[in-house]
């Protein structure tokens, strides 16, 4: 297996708009990245910053106004290649007169698996994915995230090699979310190679090993989420309680804090974290925790936009 | 099975699921009617009353099916976005597109050969017995299965590149055409000017020659119709839909999906 799962080279799309689709939009715009074998990258970037569009070029779906793309070293139009591969689509939909256990065993055809081996997978894959016991129910009486467990038991029921995932975590609850992601990082424990797209920083902060963020259409910065979102770490937090009530005239520092049932919390300047946490304790204050507060993520990109927009050039974030 | 073949299997499915074949109910009622109705009058018609109603609604149903079905057949993967997880697997555009295709040809197929047990049976019931001349009613089906084929293959190009709606004005347009491409052919003045009129000619070799399938009262006398005939018709229906499924094919392949 070649070191590079995915690599593409200033892969750009065009999108055709206006009445007479003579205006061109670009939604992407030179996308250059390579995926390593065997590790978690993420896509990440807001609404409309052609996350779906790059992932849409890979799998052949839309092609490329220019630049080019591999996958296991093969060319993306080869489609040979997606034997290996795995794709759940963006909210994804399905042939609604199908059962699950039906949808599965159609696709699964066409990996060339036995009757009994697609029979014996698609029983493991709905239990996998949580869909225990609703295999024979018809994808109509679906829910938008049982929909999405079934795209994705769809996209590794054949074991692929690489997984590709648009949004895997949207439209699930809590649950669903952390069985997914429990998913993801098996999937990776077995060595396979993961790209998914995400806006939820925190989805992408817990699995992945490397970050490529997308805003415009253009890659802002590549690597893990710590060089990413621990270069801005805005301020710290102290959560603490108070012996006693308040004094009336309280403190400066006690009239800042935010206080919900008997705790406090308080955000202050980095530098000044030990100051206030000596003059807490002149208080009296019995102190909970100290955390970090990262940029959001979209004070994240808020940053990069601006930071762009001063200076033309791509943020630059050391890569692996 | 191939690759084009499970996608042409699971179209199947989804027409038998969305209950198409329920329509043989309505052909099953018309046939009764008519058979109740032929046997009160008696005039010794009954079998061309009979055969010529049957083959119309034959063909009319079957049109009917081929055109509305035929238009949505790529058009709502595309526009429902299923096709997305499909082309994933390892199946080129092609093959999906023909499997598409076949999967219909086999709805009409299954649905054409009731009708025709169904129109049997009326003529049986009616005569009390089946004629060897009534084998001319099967050619007669099998013709319009041919001209089915050709709809469904122009149907399936014209939705790969334009909307449902169009698409049934385009392949309704060229059918109704394609029943008068003889009269094209044969008639010298057709527009008035010799160089439009030859343009027009020219033109109408481009559309199906629908009027060849065409058979209707012989199989209602039932005359024979000659081995040679039905070579040349299912060789012109295989080749014409051979162009046009390629032309879908290399459109379809092209496409950016939305
Ligand atoms: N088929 C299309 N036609 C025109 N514009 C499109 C099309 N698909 C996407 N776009 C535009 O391209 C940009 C990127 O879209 P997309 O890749 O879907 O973003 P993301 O997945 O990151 O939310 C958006 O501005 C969107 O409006
Ligand atoms: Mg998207």
């Amino acid at each position: 297996m070649p070191a590079l799962a995915i690599e593409t080279l200033g892969l750009t799309k065009d999108f055709p708009v206006g009445f007479w689709l003579a205006k061109k939009r670009r939604a992407l715009e030179g996308l250059s990245v390579q995926v390593e074998a065997g590790e978690i990258f993420g896509l990440l970037g807001p609404n409309g910053a052609g996350k779906s569009t790059a992932i849409k070029l890979l799998m052949g779906l839309i092609f490329p106004t220019a630049g080019t793309a591999r996958i296991l070293g093969r060319p993306i139009s080869d489609v040979r290649m997606h034997g290996d591969i795995g794709f759940l689509p963006e909210q994804p939909y399905f042939y609604d007169y199908l059962t699950a256990a039906e949808l599965l065993d159609y696709f699964a055809r066409f990996h060339d698996l036995t009757s009994a081996d697609r029979r014996e997978r698609i029983a493991n894959m709905l239990k996998k994915v949580g869909l225990d016991g609703a295999g024979k129910i018809q994808l109509r009486k679906y829910s938008k995230g049982m929909l999405q467990r079934v795209g994705l038991a769809q996209a590794i029921l054949h074991d692929p090699q690489v997984v590709i995932l648009d949004e895997p975590m949207s439209g699930l609850d809590p649950i669903g979310r952390r069985e997914v992601r429990d998913i993801i990082l098996d999937l990776r424990r077995g060595g396979r190679t993961i790209l998914f797209s995400t806006h939820i920083l925190s989805d992408a902060e817990m699995l992945c090993d490397r970050v490529g963020v997308l805003v415009g259409g253009k890659l802002r910065g590549v690597g893990s989420p710590d060089q990413l979102v621990g270069m801005k770490v805005s301020g710290m937090e102290v959560l603490f309680e108070l012996a006693a009530d308040p004094p009336a005239a309280a403190s400066l520092l006690l009239a800042k804090a935010i206080r919900t049932g008997d705790r406090y919390r308080l955000e202050v300047p980095v530098a000044e974290l030990y100051k206030t946490l000596d003059a807490l304790r002149a208080e009296g204050a019995q102190i909970l925790s100290v955390t970090q507060i990262k940029g959001t993520l979209e004070d994240y990109f808020l940053d990069l936009v601006g930071a762009d927009r001063a200076q033309p050039a791509a943020v630059e974030v050391s890569s692996r | 099975m191939t690759r084009t073949g499970i996608v042409a299997w699971n179209t199947f499915r989804e027409a038998v699921r969305d209950r198409v074949l329920y329509n043989l109910v309505f052909f099953a009622l018309l046939m009764m009617a008519t058979a109740v109705l032929v046997g009160q009058i008696s005039i010794g018609i009954d079998s061309i009353v009979i055969v010529s109603l049957g083959l119309s609604a034959v063909s009319v149903i079957g049109l009917l099916m081929a055109v509305f079905i035929g238009v949505g057949l790529v058009y709502k993967e595309m526009d429902k976005r299923t096709l997305y997880a499909l082309l994933a697997k390892p199946i080129r555009r092609w093959e999906f597109l023909l499997g598409k295709f076949a999967g219909l040809l086999l709805t009409l197929t299954v649905n054409t050969a009731a009708m025709a047990v169904g129109l049997f049976l009326t003529l049986f019931y009616v005569n009390r017995a089946l004629h060897s001349a009534d084998l001319v009613v099967l050619t007669a089906v099998y013709f319009i299965l041919l001209k089915l084929a050709i709809i469904v293959a122009l149907a399936l190009l014209f939705s790969c590149f334009t909307t449902p709606f169009l698409s049934i004005c385009f392949t309704a347009g060229i059918y109704v055409t394609g029943l008068f491409v003889k009269d094209i052919r044969s008639f010298s003045d057709i527009t008035g000017n010799p160089a439009l009129d030859r343009v027009a000619v020219w033109f109408s070799y481009l559309l199906p020659n629908f009027q060849n399938f065409d058979v209707m009262g012989a199989a209602a006398h039932g005359r024979a119709i000659p081995g040679a005939i039905v070579a040349q018709n299912t060789l012109y229906a295989a080749v014409y839909c051979a162009i046009v499924l390629a032309a879908a094919a290399v459109i379809f392949s092209r496409r950016n999906l939305k």
